[in-house]
């Protein structure tokens, strides 16, 4: 192998290393809630290698109930990773070194975190699928085997409810969502999105409160926005 | 080891729609102007998503989780993801003993 692969591989690593350490403990964390509700090591195992998305699969664990609700598992997964298409198109021009097979390949694979420091990498050298790969797999691996682990050990912790971990997955998101904060707009989001999220729960029940919840949010983030704006649209179709 | 039928059909759904938000962003690369209402939308959903998701657990479960959620809301102003996790975690545990 040449020296620059080896040394894009090695340099993806030693980028990757702090997010894979503190995706650990969230790996573990979901596999015990995923084993809390009834869900095989086995199956934990094959979501985390197949799905590979922390927010929709903490999500998907949050309404798997059995009969298993396929269709609502898979329109809450779309919602959640609609964020992806964004990012897919951003990464997409920097992706010039990548030949087809490694383009669909490690898109498989695009998450939060590799995308961004893919990002940032972008900025100041040529993105190389070496240092993808090097980024990605240990990242991938980390949270198939921490997740697999979670399930095998959460089993034996039993309630989790005991030691609060059914509420992590919550306090994660207003973590996540904090991360993502950018000020008035988001917080009518969140707003709407709580209030109609909680209210379609309480009166017509899961699986639509994500679905009422999400499309409320959009609405209000729409509207925050317009008035930002001045709202030029409206004035713009007016005849 | 086992793998339940239906599990194993929601899993390769979810597979398939992520894989799909993954590359179609590929299709949309250079091609998207969107308005700058529709782009404030567009950037709103992933909170508005995370939010919906877990209003149920924060806002309908009891005033413990209601509570720990404002404090872990907090916590998130300061602190990084891992202690955002342990605060309200620490927090849900307090509350429900008292």
């Amino acid at each position: 192998m040449p020296n620059a692969v080896l040394d894009d591989i090695r340099l993806g690593l030693k980028d990757i290393w702090p997010a894979a350490l503190a995706a650990a403990p969230i790996g573990l964390l979901f596999g015990a809630l995923a084993a809390g509700k009834g869900l095989q090591p086995a199956e934990v195992f094959l979501m985390s290698l197949l799905v590979f998305a922390g927010g929709a699969q903490f999500a998907a664990i949050e309404i798997w109930t059995m009969p298993v609700p396929v269709f609502a598992l898979v329109f809450s997964t779309l919602l959640i990773n609609s964020r992806h298409i964004l990012m897919g198109a951003s990464i997409a021009p920097k992706l010039t070194g990548f030949s087809r097979v490694q383009t669909a390949l490690g898109l498989y694979y695009m998450a939060d975190e590799n995308w961004a420091l893919a990002e940032a990498r972008a900025r100041t050298r040529t993105l190389t699928p070496a240092y993808w790969l090097g980024m990605t797999v240990p990242f991938v691996c980390n949270w198939m085997l921490t997740s697999t682990l979670g399930s095998l050990v959460g089993a034996a912790f039993g309630d989790p409810r005991r030691i609060g971990a059914d509420f992590a997955f919550t306090a994660l998101f207003i973590a996540l969502v904090a991360s993502l904060w950018r000020g008035r707009v988001t917080f009518w989001t969140v707003a709407a999105a709580g209030g109609a999220s909680a209210l379609t729960y309480r009166f017509i029940g899961p699986p639509w409160h994500v679905a009422a919840g999400a499309m409320c949010g959009l609405a209000a983030a729409w509207l925050a926005a317009g008035r930002d704006l001045g709202a030029p649209s409206l004035a713009e179709t007016r005849p | 080891m086992s793998v339940d039928s239906t599990t194993l059909l929601a899993i390769l759904g979810m597979a398939a729609v992520t894989y799909f938000t993954r590359l179609a962003g590929l299709a949309l690369a250079g091609r998207l102007s969107l308005s700058p209402r529709a782009q404030a939308a567009f950037d709103a959903i992933p909170p508005a998503v995370l939010v919906a998701v877990i209003a149920p657990s924060a806002l309908a479960t009891g005033w413990p989780e209601t509570a720990a959620a404002l404090v872990a809301a907090v916590a998130a102003t300061r602190l990084p993801l891992l202690g955002v996790v342990a605060v309200g975690v620490l927090a849900v545990v307090g509350f429900r003993a008292l």
